[in-house]
């Protein structure tokens, strides 16, 4: 049964950037590409050639295989709706996390070892929003923690039950609120990173890997697939309700198309922020969870 | 004979054969580098049997102290403070002696470095072993005392000058409270034997008195803020192989200090764990910001020892948050984690500074900005860097994430089941260290991507070679130990058991928590392994995938810019820190001197930015010349004439004696 994580999500993790773009089409009034296209662009990606640049010296190469093995092995420290993570142990989010970092750390050194200054740019900023990003990902891990008192991601997650959202709604909200904060940023999302624009000079992870090329490119892409879809899976574990009804899968994925659906919204409806005030919603996000915490400890 | 008894006296009599044979480089080189691996073979079996057993081993020779023979003792808390030592010790000496040989300046006089290198081992070595107050406060000066001619190497510079001198009296202002420190606490027992202390009957207040006072004597030589300021200037100025001796393992004798002076105070309060998670938070946050500030490489990782002082801090605080609040898991995970992370440390920040080493060798310049592409021309040391910083932003699966996700789960386990006022200390060190860690990542991109990655920025640069093998083979030592220790974590984990257990109050049992540390290292190691295991895979399929493919090497675009000079376009280390240094700017005040340009036609112009030491700047510089100019108006005392001197002798002593007749004193 654990295996299902896995398989969902190997197979399903594509679909939400899809979701996310047809989402914004339709709220932009136009139809929008297919929901499938992500599979579509991964499998002409890798059917392609390769083009380096002749300053690079490997750690470009790196970048897709070492994203794609740890994004692989983050799948099993991640729950799904009420299916236990296939790894949980208490402690596990902070290897979940730095795992993640483990990704971005080699990503950023990729951008600088093309000697692009856009690239050096975009690792710049990454560098800077990520380090702001952590703190509020580890303060919402304690909340959650100190509301359940369970110490691993997969029973945080599965025992919140209504007697908490009964209790405990606006400390919840808090974390959901600087969780979501933290997947947009994480994930490129606007307000933090606008990936769709046509200047390198204000993106952040797509001018990272601007000078990728081929299956490359599809294994970066792939591996982004499966952060959103993680990461996701995250915030919506926390509304999935646990015990062991047969509804909780379609329940579960209704929940990630919602999410996907918002990210949408958010888009279509406001612009990027300037890159000096990104780091105020991130320490935005910070001090949600600090007071999420601090409502708790009052109780 | 004792081995301990080897173990000090081996070191030392290869520095003195090193320092009678000092005319030649080499052979100087050699008689330390035996002398320090006589010491590692003695130690071996007794650090062993002590971090294995958890029993002490004892010594006492027969030299006469002041207070009676020199007693040595060897428990599991300094033989784990002794690993570093004597492993890294030898290790570093064969790096210096082939680093060394690249100074052929005249007047050198390469015995005498050797002489001080091997001091400073001895010193370490008997800090660690001695149990007496007296004999202590001897070995700590020696080991003070011995860096300053080590520092003072490159003697005809006048930053290294600088350096040694502030270096000097910062271990002596330090040393100054230790003394303190001894002879208040010796009050107690009426000697200064760590035996005959006796803190229950010290009053409450003088405890707390005692603990400022060893805390901040001994944070002096560990860097912890604001009394790091010598680290930044002695680091860059020293040989790199001293600075790697002297952040790698020196600075941790003020962590075992820490450690030691509060067993001797009978254990830990609330109180005190929280001194030291917020001297963690301060140290580790701005020695991290300090350190994204900096252009010279040696500065940035000094910066880098505070920072990891300040994770070590947090982990101790957090231990001592545990055991006063009488929670095992809290106590043992923050403890094993703190200890953990100073032989985490020891290991890649020593590989760093070997590394910069290699770097300043090969390109004669260590300005971050002056270099670039030297992974393609050093690729060993490249590496052995490279695994370094990811071991040091404590990424999985290197050794580094080991230690700091004790101290993760230790402060989160706390918050989960302590009151409000005793959980907000465990809830800044959560999140103080992921800020520190996302920092320390940012920066060490920086320094990795801008040294070993892109292009050359100079000639230097562009023609740099690999190193000799003396040279990178320690680095790869090293390196190895990186990925040993984060892929064989809960081996490694059972090294601070013993240590651990010394420091823990017999009420807790560290035996549960323990168990339960094992079993989670060892899936955190499992998952390090399945990512290697899962990245050689995908690489293999990547392989194949791209076999029948054309792959072909293109220029970087550069706006259409090639000409004149695309290494120069390249993102610099200034630029890819200046959006975190420009945000915290009212902590840094960097300074920035130079123009931008303002014509239609712009000139050559330069700009010039640099980061001192805000603390060294604002608060040090004032209040030592303040001082100054208080003690110049005693000047005139001081006129050279040796008469009027003696009058003061005796006037001295004239005083004295009648204040002795009339029974004041």
């Amino acid at each position: 049964m654990s295996l299902v994580t896995v398989l969902l999500t190997l197979s399903l993790a594509p679909l939400m950037p899809g979701v996310i773009n047809r989402s914004k089409a339709v709220f932009a009034g136009r139809r929008g590409a297919p929901l499938l296209q992500p599979y579509f662009d991964l499998g002409r990606l890798l059917q392609k050639g390769v083009v380096y640049s002749d300053v690079s010296s490997g750690m470009v190469q790196l970048v897709p295989v070492v994203n794609v093995a740890l994004f692989l092995c983050c799948i099993l420290l991640v729950p799904l709706g009420s299916l236990p993570a296939l790894v949980h142990f208490q402690g596990d989010f902070v290897l979940l996390a730095y795992l993640m970092g483990l990704g971005r750390f080699v990503t950023m050194l990729g951008a600088l070892d093309t000697g692009s200054s856009f690239e050096g740019m975009g690792a710049s900023r990454e560098a800077f929003f990520a380090a702001l990003a952590e703190p509020a990902f580890f303060l919402a891990m304690a909340g959650l923690a100190k509301m359940t008192g369970a110490l691993s991601l997969t029973g945080m997650l599965q025992q919140i039950t209504v007697e908490h959202w009964l209790h405990a709604a606006p400390s919840l909200l808090l974390i959901l609120v600087a969780l979501f904060l933290v997947f947009l940023a994480e994930n490129a999302r606007i307000p933090v990173d606008d990936p769709t624009t046509h200047l390198e000079l204000t993106m952040i992870h797509e001018v990272m890997i601007l000078d990728h090329s081929g299956p490359d490119l599809a294994m970066i892409e792939y591996a982004a697939a499966l952060k959103i879809w993680l990461m996701a899976a995250i915030i919506t574990s926390v509304l999935v309700p646990s015990g062991s009804s047969p509804l909780w899968l379609p329940f579960f994925l209704l929940l990630m198309v919602i999410l996907g659906v918002l990210v949408g919204l958010v888009e279509s409806s406001m612009a990027r922020l300037r890159l000096i005030r990104v780091p105020q919603l991130l320490i935005g996000a910070g001090v949600f969870a600090g007071l999420a915490l601090f409502l708790e400890f009052a109780q | 004979m004792s081995p301990l008894f080897w173990l000090l006296i081996l070191p030392f009599i290869g520095g003195l054969a090193a320092l009678l044979d000092g005319r030649s480089k080499t052979r100087s080189a050699l008689w330390a580098l035996a002398g320090l691996t006589g010491a590692l073979l003695s130690a071996a079996k007794p650090v062993f049997m002590v971090l294995v057993s958890g029993n002490n081993i004892a010594a006492a020779l027969p030299w006469s102290m002041v207070a009676g023979p020199l007693e040595l003792v060897l428990d599991p808390l300094s033989a784990f403070f002794l690993l570093p030592v004597v492993v890294l010790g030898p290790l570093f000496a064969l790096y210096g002696g082939a680093y060394m040989r690249h100074y052929r300046q005249e007047g050198h006089w390469h015995g005498i470095h050797w002489f001080f290198y091997n001091l400073l081992a001895v010193g370490m070595i008997l800090v660690l072993l001695t149990r007496n107050g007296l004999s202590f406060m001897v070995a700590w000066e020696v080991m003070s005392l011995a860096p300053f001619f080590l520092v003072l190497f490159h003697d005809r510079e006048k930053t290294a000058r600088h350096a040694a001198w502030i270096y000097l009296v910062a271990g002596h202002l330090g040393g100054i409270l230790l003394l303190l420190f001894f002879l208040l606490l010796g009050t107690s027992g009426h000697s200064l034997d760590f035996v005959t202390f006796q803190p229950q009957l010290l009053s409450p207040g003088l405890r707390h008195l005692l603990f400022a006072l060893a805390f901040i004597g001994f944070g002096v030589k560990a860097g912890i803020l604001p009394v790091h300021v010598w680290l930044p200037e002695a680091h860059p100025a020293a040989p790199s192989h001293v600075s790697a001796y002297m952040s790698g393992v020196m600075i941790k004798m003020g962590i075992y200090g820490i450690l030691r002076s509060i067993q001797l105070l009978g254990g830990p309060v609330f109180a005190w764990g929280m001194v030291l998670v917020l001297a963690g938070v301060s140290s580790g946050v701005l020695g991290v910001l300090f350190a994204l500030a900096q252009h010279d490489l040696k500065r940035l990782l000094a910066y880098h020892s505070v920072e990891n002082i300040g994770i070590i801090l947090l982990g101790l605080g957090v231990g001592m948050i545990g055991i006063s609040l009488g929670r095992p898991v809290v106590a043992v995970f923050g403890l094993a984690g703190g200890l953990l992370h100073v032989l985490n440390h020891s290991i890649f920040k020593g590989m760093l500074f070997l590394g910069a080493g290699s770097i300043q060798q090969q390109c004669t310049s260590l300005e971050i900005d002056e270099l670039g592409g030297l992974k393609k021309r050093m690729p060993i040391t490249a590496l052995c860097f490279l695994i370094g910083s990811a071991a040091i932003c404590g990424l999985p699966p290197l050794n580094g994430f080991i230690s700091e996700f004790l101290i993760y789960f230790g402060a989160f386990q706390g918050q989960t089941v302590a009151s409000a006022a005793a959980a907000w200390p465990l809830l800044l060190t959560l999140a103080g260290l992921a800020l520190i860690g996302g920092l320390a990542a940012a920066c060490f991109v920086k320094a990795c991507g801008i040294i070993f990655l892109g292009s050359p920025r100079s000639t230097p640069a562009a023609k740099a070679g690999e190193t000799g093998p003396a040279m990178y083979l320690p680095m790869l030592v090293l390196a190895a130990a990186c990925c040993g220790i984060g892929l064989a974590a809960p081996y490694f984990f059972d090294l601070v058991r013993y240590p651990l257990a010394v420091l823990l109050p017999a009420s807790l049992s560290p035996s549960p928590p323990f168990v339960g540390a094992v079993g989670r290292l060892t899936i955190i190691s499992l998952v390090g392994g399945g990512v290697i295991i899962l990245s050689l895979g995908t690489a293999l399929i990547r392989f194949f995938l791209l076999r029948q493919r054309t792959v072909c090497r293109q220029p970087t675009w550069g706006c259409g810019y090639l000409y004149p000079d695309a290494a120069r376009m390249q993102y610099t280390a200034s630029s890819f820190a200046r959006s975190i240094t420009l945000f915290f700017d009212t902590i840094l005040h960097s300074r920035v001197e130079g123009a931008v340009p303002g014509e239609f036609f712009p000139a050559r112009i330069g700009l010039h930015s640099s980061t001192p030491d805000p603390l060294t700047r604002f608060c040090f510089t004032p209040l030592f010349s303040g001082i100054a100019k208080f003690l110049g108006l005693l000047r005139w005392m001081q006129h050279g004439r040796v008469q009027l001197y003696i009058l003061y002798i005796v006037a001295t002593l004239f005083l004295l004696l009648t204040a002795l007749a009339g029974g004041w004193l």
